[in-house]
């Protein structure tokens, strides 16, 4: 709904850009690691946890394929490079979570954010890694042309990509056992536990998967810059939970929708791409942005208020 | 639902010999004993820290006991988890009902166990199957819900606990174990799940209820037992003893009937 009412806003405002093929498949591409982090995050937070890791851990993910990518290590293994980081780090995400202990995943993943920002910066020295190949390149950057329309016509293979796992992740959690089990522990974990649910291993798998979609959104990101940077990033992990919040996910856990999720990320690339198109500062689109988390939750709080009343 | 009713075997649907769980220095439970026939009904009553919960615990699988053995259908049974008493026919209906409230009924009933086809430990669960064998079960329950899909949050108390007891007896269970079911409920809605346990009984499963409610114990039970400070204290066939004799074992005293009529009337 919301981003229906914003997409015709910015129709109206801008109409010989905004509705252009070009702005949108630039919209596509903008949002694909925004897309990538939040589906991640929603698992968490579908169990009621939170990864602020994410985002060092693409940037370690791209260091990485980068490093491999530029001394010669043939481009189908450098592509399993960034998933597989990704999932190393959600795995140890979880294990830390589970078999230390801790008592709050916020504790464990504010400290692999420092550690693994920390790796990036030690694999260069503070370097950025440029020169990766087209080969690598392609998830991130390449179009596939449509039969119809011009130059601009096309759809980028990032959309595919986030068409797969949106998909492929919405069926997972409706169908599969394993994602049921995760709402089930996000509703009520010792009702997951006293049912035979193997809880500590549903968190694992959460945090792994959430590493395993920053691994790709590297990809992606490897794809549209072409070169790894120690500093990228920083802070992704906060525009992909206020995704999700937007979206309508519980932080509390058990609630939330893949659709919803896609949306919440919509509407967090359809504001910042308006705003840059009618020039207004990053700064404003900040400002922006936080009142809409503020407002999302709280129209969710009064929609589920007068839904109890009922 | 079918169980072991056959009369042939004699061995208890569910014994506990001898039964210690120790908590570091502290000894919760000392060499409990404890008997089930099938499709009977044993009330366990006891203080706070009596050990009630405790031996729950360990003849669900949740507790792994420091000694003694259990025996299902006569057979010895090791439980590592909740997993291996399911499997045996265990099922325990906890106090706080143990519920997922953002997931519908049909789903609770067959959470951790949902139908499907099976790949490699993950199922693709196959969610009409679940919502009419759902269906079908709570009929047989005489259990009345709305709709299937409701999520469980958006029940009542009594119904939460039907759906709760639902859930114990969806797979063949032999021996349900209730830890206070009535105790959070509204009164109306404590004669439905009183209920519920004597169909229990009537299909053949062995049920044990931990009750601080002398008037649920001595309208379902068959047979009544006492626990103190984590000791058998005193048993009997529920017609052969009453309500203040009970209550006495509760507080660790025999035979003292005469001494609280007597507190009554003061």
């Amino acid at each position: 709904m919301v981003v229906l009412v914003m997409g015709g806003v910015l129709t109206i405002l801008q109409p010989e850009y905004f509705l252009s093929a070009q702005n949108l498949t630039n919209i596509i591409r903008q949002i694909g690691m925004n897309a990538l982090l939040a589906l991640g995050l929603y698992l968490v937070i579908l169990t009621a946890g939170i990864d602020l890791s994410v985002g060092s851990v693409m940037a370690l993910s791209i260091m990485l394929l980068a490093l491999a990518d530029v001394s010669g290590v043939p481009w189908p293994l450098v592509l399993l490079i960034g998933p597989a980081v990704g999932t190393f780090f959600g795995i140890v995400n979880g294990l830390g979570l589970t078999l230390l202990r801790l008592p709050h995943p916020f504790i464990m993943t504010l400290g692999t954010l420092n550690a693994v920002r920390g790796l990036c910066n030690l694999v260069t020295d503070g370097r950025p890694v440029s020169g990766v190949s087209d080969a690598v390149r392609f998830l991130g950057i390449a179009d596939i042309p449509l039969p119809f329309g011009g130059k601009f016509a096309v759809i980028p293979v990032s959309a595919v990509v986030l068409f797969v796992c949106y998909a492929g992740v919405g069926l997972f959690l409706k169908k599969v056992s394993l994602g049921r089990h995760i709402f089930a522990v996000g509703g009520n974990p010792q009702a997951a536990r006293v049912s035979g649910i193997n809880v500590d291993g549903v968190l694992v798998f959460v945090y792994a998967a959430s590493g395993f979609f920053a691994g790709l959104a590297a990809l992606l990101m490897a794809g549209r810059t072409g070169a790894g940077y120690p500093n990228l990033g920083i802070g992704a992990e906060l525009d992909a939970i206020a995704a999700v919040i937007i979206g309508g996910a519980s932080f509390f856990g058990g609630r939330g929708s893949v659709l919803g999720v896609f949306a919440g990320v919509l509407v967090m690339g359809l504001l910042r791409n308006g705003l840059n198109l009618m020039n207004i500062s990053a700064f404003w689109q900040q400002t922006l942005i936080g009142v809409i988390i503020i407002l999302a939750v709280w129209v969710d709080v009064l929609r589920r208020r007068t839904g109890n009343k009922e | 639902m079918q169980s072991s009713g056959d009369t042939a075997s004699a061995a208890p649907a569910l014994e506990a010999r001898g039964i210690s769980k120790h908590f570091g220095a502290v000894t919760a439970l000392d060499r409990v004993n404890l008997r089930l026939e099938a499709g009977e009904v044993l009330g366990v009553v006891g203080d706070n820290g009596a050990g009630k919960s405790t031996l729950m615990k360990v003849l669900s699988g949740l507790f792994r006991p420091s000694e003694g053995e259990i025996l299902v259908d006569g057979r010895p049974a090791q439980f590592h988890s909740p997993r291996d008493s399911h499997r045996a026919g265990i099922e325990m209906v906890y106090q706080d009902l143990a519920l997922a409230g953002n997931l519908p009924i049909f789903e609770n009933i067959y959470l951790g166990r949902e139908p499907g086809r099976t790949f490699g430990g993950l199922t693709l669960v196959d969610h009409a199957r679940a919502r009419r064998l759902a269906a079908e079960h709570l009929e047989r329950l005489q259990i009345q819900v709305k709709a299937i899909d409701q999520n469980v949050e958006d029940l009542s108390g009594g119904q939460r606990q039907a759906v709760a007891i639902a859930r114990a007896t969806a797979f063949d269970a032999k021996v349900v174990i209730m830890d206070e079911p009535t105790a959070a409920l509204a009164i109306k809605e404590v004669g439905k799940v009183l209920d519920l346990i004597k169909r229990l009984k009537h299909h053949g499963v062995g049920v044990i209820l931990i009750s601080h409610r002398m008037d649920d114990i001595f309208y379902v039970c068959d047979r009544v037992m006492a626990l103190f400070h984590g000791r058998n204290f005193a048993e009997a066939p529920l017609n052969e003893t009453n309500r203040n004799e009970v209550i006495g074992w509760i507080m660790g005293t025999m035979d003292h009937t005469e001494a609280l009529e007597h507190d009554k009337a003061t």
